[in-house]
């Protein structure tokens, strides 16, 4: 009792000396040039010839150096070179392999060469797999049990070395696609381009089965001893890709990390029984020669990116667009990246301590989740989008802007009701189309951040059409300036003339019923579900809806057996054929298990795809996209859905921070002042103290009381009115 | 007792053998070997080969509890069943199936912070609740007892959801007294454990001072409590000598059963509070249909189960020598 006092004054004392007590991070990294972010799934991949997930990515960016990359400020999305020293130009080839002279329709091309020269100079990060001994052997190859068995992690390979980056390495990198234990997402794709791919992976999967049957247990594939026929070095700097056909998003894949260099070194020390099994993989340890490198791998909680000693060196961009230099992202221009020396990513699950982190300033950047929309951002009286007034005091940034995607709600087009090519179907689907009302979804269940999608491109797309040329007249009217969904009646009128009258087929008299097949989770489903009722309602449509779990609904889409379903796609690439290819009929889900998920033909459509594909960005290729649109939106294979909006916010401290939702490999271009935020936590931190004391007290209060008590009942004699009443 | 032991551990091979076909059917009535094949390679661009691919590297192409192509005894062992399951009788967990990563040791990386948890929750907590059951059995009828009892049945009220959002935001928000999730390894743990065992000790506060009181409040009244009052024991001596310790075979019931468990962690607490023990672990397996690991963790948790109610019975014949094992 009698040091109470004394605590309640060395308490404060010690919090004012020790910093926050919240902070998550060591003491010493406080004013450290660290950026601090989170990941919400922890990735499986960060095998370039794997990962494809965007959880993945936002490390695989940073580590590897796929030969072209898209620029930082500049939209619409331009590719610029990466690890190649510019960006390639194809030479077409005839069926003879002659080349396709200038004049001559590149559509006719049999063949595409596409020859990559890459920059000289370029090292790998330090790694274990190139340290040798002094006769210039591999350190690490091979491995002893005995000695593999006192390591853990890579670091505890203490030896490392590097080497320059060579041609080669993206040669192993693109056999690499083929590799039979692999499962490259992109191989089947690949297979349709890349000349001898698809024989080349029927080839190493005998060489592998064959080795095995030898006894050999996952043994290393040397693929430098298989040549791929569509894929050559020409010297140390320089390889040649062969395409078949013409292929002209082949570029966009050039800027991701599949096809980024993987020395064989790394591959050998990696199929080291030993090493594998001690679960140190090129999955689990990548070895890039990017900005930065993966230092500590442990998903369960912790990811940390450290700046590459090797990088080779780019500058931050000196050109950019619109306000860019206004708002202070050509500041940096010409200097050298990467600006910041580590980045540690913590594993946050729950978006709530995420957000509360955030504010607190221990995450630099954070999106903004449904519960958290209201704290952050204000709808002005014009429908302008601001941030809260909490959120300026802090001096948050706040970055919008459209993503590449979009969220449809599709029509099994083999649906006897919904489907087929007759008039009669395609009014039903305009009907609904009408009926459904995405800009009170949008405002409803996205706190508006999207826009009710015209067509199937996504704005930034080529292709995309603003304003009143881009408005899909089947659905809108364009009235002041803004495009407004047409009223109800004429949705009415349409079902009329598909036979359903007031919502009653005219054959049978029976009300129509419609099957939505749909993934429901929780109560926020409930709501979004009991609205699409609603909207359907409008044209006494009775909507039924079928909720289940994703698996079942993939499958019921894959067989043919939804009717109506909701459905998206991300971009993997700014070209509109990544979005069109989606309609087109070869991708038909039933028929090939492609991602035409609608079962939607339409030979005209489709012929005009087949033409748009390989085309150059023009007039021409716009021509042929407005009628492509044209067709699908009287078509109507899909409702279109919405394309949504991100909003992001990013303390005052961290700059050049751009919306980018094409690229990965931003980090290298973001700045931070350690020092401000360094201030600010401590500010926004402080202890607050009076709930230990009054703790403290309760305590005290409920025990000394009852201390008494006791004390008094032991030394009381025993009357009758101080007996202890039975327990009730 | 050896041999009871023996007979127990031989009883616990069918239980674990019932354990791992439920929920070896359970996980295959909601997914089939494709639904996991696509999940494990992705929703883009996943094509018919490569699942059949997946499937037959993991052996998941074979028939799931009988062969009928087969014969003999092949007609059994030649089934996913049978190649997925033996193993666990070994120890042997296998490769998780979403990243390849050997469950084995995942499991003895991530029991580290379960337990880290869970202890001093379990151990904090049980002196905790016993000591305020035992007030309010030492203040019955009063006005003390009675608002314990309220503050416990108020407790009881309260989702275990709303103490843990409830505890971030006063404690780590509002008041800034400890960081609000994350976890770190050695001596630095401590300042990530404050708040997640602050939350679950006040979590379990009602329902166990509650039950715990209804325990002391049975033995008060016995005899044997009488007489040792009569004899002019203290009430605290008469408490933690007497009533305590014959309260102890109610308590060790649910006590020492769940003192294995506490390796397996939390689920919900760990995702809230980013700890990477074996809870989150369960979630995230389940949530990426990884088979190898629900079941790993399944058997684990029924194993750990059953040595629960063995410690149990062996714990009756220490607190109260009258118990026999027949």
């Amino acid at each position: 009792m009698s040091r109470l006092p004394y605590w309640i004054a060395v308490v404060p004392l010690l919090a004012a000396c020790s910093g926050a007590w919240n902070d998550p991070y060591p003491a010493s990294d406080r004013q450290s040039n660290t950026l601090y972010s989170a990941f919400i799934e922890r990735p499986k991949h960060l095998d370039p010839v794997q990962s494809y997930s965007s959880n993945e990515i936002t490390f695989t960016a940073q580590i590897y150096t796929p030969p072209l990359q898209y620029h930082y400020l500049k939209r619409p999305f331009v590719l610029i070179p990466h690890a190649a020293v510019e960006v390639p130009t194809p030479v077409f080839l005839d069926a003879q392999g002659r080349e396709l002279r200038n004049g001559a329709d590149s559509a006719q091309a049999a063949f595409s060469v596409y020859e990559i020269r890459i920059r000289p100079g370029m090292r790998y990060q330090p790694h274990p797999a190139f340290a040798t001994r002094p006769d210039g052997t591999p350190r690490y190859v091979p491995i002893g049990d005995r000695e593999a068995g006192g390591i853990h992690e890579l670091r505890d390979l203490t030896e490392t070395g590097t080497r320059e980056v060579k041609a080669e390495d993206f040669v192993y990198q693109i056999k690499r696609l083929a590799h039979p234990r692999l499962h490259s997402p992109i191989f089947g794709l690949m297979t349709e381009y890349i000349v001898g791919l698809k024989e080349y992976g029927e080839r190493l999967k005998g060489v592998s089965d064959a080795m095995v049957k030898q006894g050999r247990k996952d043994p290393w594939l040397d693929l430098r001893e298989h040549p791929l026929e569509g894929v050559e070095v020409v010297d140390d700097y320089t390889y040649r890709v062969r395409l078949k056909g013409k292929y002209p998003q082949f570029v966009y894949w050039l800027a991701m990390p599949f096809f980024a260099p993987i020395p064989f070194e790394a591959d050998r020390f990696y199929s080291q029984p030993a090493i594998a099994a001690k679960n140190i993989t090129l999955d689990w340890y990548p070895v890039g020669a990017g900005p930065y490198m993966l230092t500590v791998n442990n998903p369960n909680r912790r990811m940390v990116l450290e700046r590459n000693p090797n990088y080779f060196g780019e500058t931050y961009p000196a050109e950019g667009e619109g306000d860019d230099a206004a708002n202070g992202l050509l500041e940096d221009a010409g200097k050298p990246i990467p600006f910041i020396d580590r980045a540690v990513f913590s594993l946050e699950k729950e978006t709530i301590p995420y957000w509360n982190k955030f504010l607190q300033g221990y995450y630099d950047a954070s999106g903004i989740s449904s519960d958290a929309f209201d704290q952050a951002i204000q709808m002005g009286s014009g429908g302008e989008v601001t941030l809260t007034d909490e959120m300026r005091e802090k001096g948050i940034q706040l970055k919008t802007a459209v993503a590449p995607s979009t969220f449809y709600m599709g029509f099994n087009l083999l649906d006897p009701v919904v489907g087929g090519e007759t008039v009669e179907a395609r009014k039903l689907r305009q009907a609904i189309s009408i009926a459904v009302d995405y800009e009170e979804y949008i405002s409803i269940f996205a706190n508006g951040r999207g826009i009710a999608a015209q067509g199937p491109l996504p704005p930034g797309i080529f292709g995309y059409r603003d304003g009143e040329a881009g408005i899909n007249r089947y659905v809108y009217d364009w009235v002041g300036g803004e495009p407004r969904r047409k009223p109800i009646e004429v949705a009415h009128k349409l079902m009329e003339e598909a036979g359903y009258p007031n919502g009653l087929d005219r054959k049978t008299g029976a009300p129509l019923v419609l099957n939505l097949d749909a993934t429901a989770r929780g109560p926020d489903d409930k709501a979004r579900l009991d609205w699409m009722r609603k909207q359907f309602a409008k044209l006494n449509v009775n909507l039924v809806v079928r909720a289940t779990d994703y698996n079942r609904f993939q499958e019921k889409v894959r067989k043919g057996n939804a009717q109506i379903f909701q459905w998206g796609w991300n971009a993997d690439y700014p070209d509109p054929e990544n979005f069109l290819f989606l309609l087109h009929g070869a991708q038909g889900k039933v028929k090939s298990q492609g991602e035409n998920a609608s079962n939607w033909v339409n030979a005209d459509f489709d012929r005009l795809f087949e033409r748009m594909k390989n085309m150059d960005n023009g007039a021409e290729r716009q021509q042929i996209i407005d009628q492509m649109t044209e067709i699908a939106r009287r078509e109507a294979p899909w409702l279109w859905g919405l394309h949504p909006k991100e909003y992001g916010l990013a303390h005052a401290w961290v700059k050049n921070r751009k919306p980018n939702q094409i690229a990965n490999n931003l980090l290298k271009y973001q700045r931070i002042d350690a020092v401000r935020r360094a201030t600010l936590r401590e500010q926004w931190n402080r202890p607050v103290l009076w709930p230990l004391g009054l703790f403290v007290l309760v305590v005290v209060a409920f025990t000394v009381p009852a201390v008494l008590v006791i004390r008094r009942r032991e030394r009381g004699t025993a009357r009758a009115d101080a007996l202890v009443p039975a327990a009730r | 007792m050896l041999r009871y032991l023996v007979r127990r551990v031989l009883y616990a091979i069918p239980i674990l053998i019932g354990v791992n076909v439920l929920t070896f059917a359970l996980f295959f009535v909601v997914n089939t070997p494709d639904d996991m094949a696509r999940m494990q390679l992705g929703v883009k661009r996943v094509t018919p080969e490569a699942i059949e691919r997946w499937k037959q590297e993991r052996g998941y192409d074979k028939p799931l509890l009988v062969n009928a192509a087969a014969t003999g005894a092949a007609r059994i062992t030649d089934t996913i069943f049978w190649n997925n399951s033996l193993r666990l009788f070994a120890f042997d967990f296998g490769k998780a199936e979403s990243d390849g990563r050997d469950i084995g040791h995942e499991i003895a990386t991530r029991m580290g912070p379960s337990l880290a948890i869970a202890l001093p929750v379990f151990l904090v907590g049980l002196a905790a609740y016993v000591t305020f059951a035992l007030l309010m059995a030492l203040f019955r009828a009063t006005y003390l007892d009675f608002s314990g009892v309220v503050l416990c049945v108020a407790a009881m009220s309260i989702s275990g959801m709303f103490y843990i959002i409830g505890g971030q935001f006063l404690v780590s928000k509002l008041w800034n007294l400890a960081p609000i999730s994350g976890f770190a390894g050695g001596l630095s743990a401590w300042r990530f454990m404050v708040l997640p065992v602050a939350v679950g000790l006040v979590a379990g506060f009602g329902e166990s001072s509650r039950w715990y009181r209804t325990i002391f409040l049975e033995e008060i009244n016995r005899d044997y409590v009488r007489t040792a009052r009569a004899k002019g024991l203290s009430e605290g001596r008469v408490l933690v000598h007497h009533v305590l310790r014959n309260a102890l075979i109610p308590i060790l019931t649910g006590v020492v059963v769940v003192i294995p468990s506490l390796f397996l962690g939390s689920l919900v607490m760990e995702s809230f509070f980013g700890i990477p023990g074996l809870g989150s672990y369960t979630i995230d397996a389940i949530n990426s249909q990884d088979f190898a690991v629900v079941r790993s963790m399944v058997f684990l948790g029924s194993l750990l189960y059953i040595v629960g109610l063995i410690l149990t019975d062996i714990s009756y014949t220490i607190v109260d020598p009258r118990i026999r094992f027949e």
